[in-house]
């Protein structure tokens, strides 16, 4: 049988991997918006889990609202990158520094 | 290990491999398309854990269209992929460090001393007549009815946003354009004019055509 630890697990490696990602890649936005993606899917495992072992459905349905709240935000994100290459000519992180002061 | 923990294990290593895969590939076309692996390997996961209706609709919604969409994104940028790992050595050891502190200290709390087999028991496996999207369909529309519509409306704003942001106005020769502004200021008296004439009497028919 599966244990409810090695879902966790699963579920906090892909956690470390997207945030690692998150730290390492500096250059390209558009990885970061997908390390992002990883990021909630690891979470979502976690609820799945959950729900699974505790015999509750209402995980699911928090997995369902947080699947379209990503969906939106991927959306409105690419959207932005869009932008911001249409007037910067790049989507360099490092070179996106113009509010830092 | 049974076959089902064969199977799960398999899983997770596909998953983690194309996620690191995903952070360290130089190319953005790549790195999206081994994100469509680790979805698509933890859509199986889902599937194992009994959660069917969002194994599926992680690969329907995933999968199908928001990967699609970023790919979409990636080739419509035309990006120097050569600059793009050139500061990914200097964050390594901090990032490596990071993401292992944290991982230790998710282990010692999720770990198997703590939620493991003989701390959580597995529930037994579901009966096979039993509908996955019927137990998630019930309480979807009616206890969460309201947060249901939220997401509705959220979705709605996004499409909004996303349109307005990415809108490009071009100059009126090139494109036609609607001027609401003006559409609504419009009055009655400016689309027509009324115009008086004499009415016109109808004519009896000659003769001639009569009598045929």
């Amino acid at each position: 049988m599966i244990a409810l630890s090695d879902y966790l697990i699963f579920g906090a490696i892909l956690f470390m991997i997207s945030m690692a990602g998150i730290f390492l890649n500096r250059k390209n936005v558009i990885v970061l918006l997908m390390s992002i993606e990883l990021l909630l899917l690891a979470v979502n495992t976690n609820l799945i889990a959950f729900s699974h072992y505790l015999g509750d459905v209402t995980g699911q349905i928090f997995v369902f609202f947080i699947l379209t709240v990503a969906a939106a935000e991927a959306a409105v994100g690419l959207a932005i990158i869009v932008l911001v290459f249409r007037n910067r000519k790049t989507i360099n992180v490092d070179d996106l520094s113009t509010i830092k002061g | 290990m049974t076959f089902l923990q064969f199977i799960f294990y398999l899983l997770a290593a596909i998953a983690v491999i194309a996620g690191l895969k995903m952070i360290s590939v130089k190319n953005p076309v790549q790195a999206a398309l081994w994100l469509v692996l680790a979805f698509i390997s933890t859509a199986g996961i889902w599937l194992i854990a009994q959660a069917e209706f969002l194994g599926l609709a992680l690969i329907l919604v995933y999968v199908g269209a928001v990967m699609v969409l970023f790919l979409f994104v990636v080739m419509m940028l035309d990006i120097n992929v050569a600059q793009f790992k050139e500061g990914f050595t200097r964050y390594l050891p901090l990032g490596v460090l990071t993401a292992a502190a944290i991982f230790a200290l998710m282990y010692l709390v999720l770990g198997p001393q703590r939620f493991g087999l003989e701390q959580v028991t597995p529930p037994k496996s579901l009966a096979e007549a039993e509908s996955n999207t019927l137990a998630l369909a019930i309480p979807l529309y009616t206890e969460h009815v309201y947060a249901f519509i939220l997401a509705a409306v959220l979705l709605l704003v996004g499409i909004v946003a996303a349109i307005t942001l990415t809108l490009r106005r071009r100059p009126n020769t090139e494109v036609l354009y609607q001027d609401i502004d003006q559409q609504i200021k419009t009055r009655a008296e400016d689309r027509f004019e009324m115009v008086k004439m004499p009415p016109t009497v109808e004519q009896p028919l000659p003769e001639k055509e009569k009598e045929e």
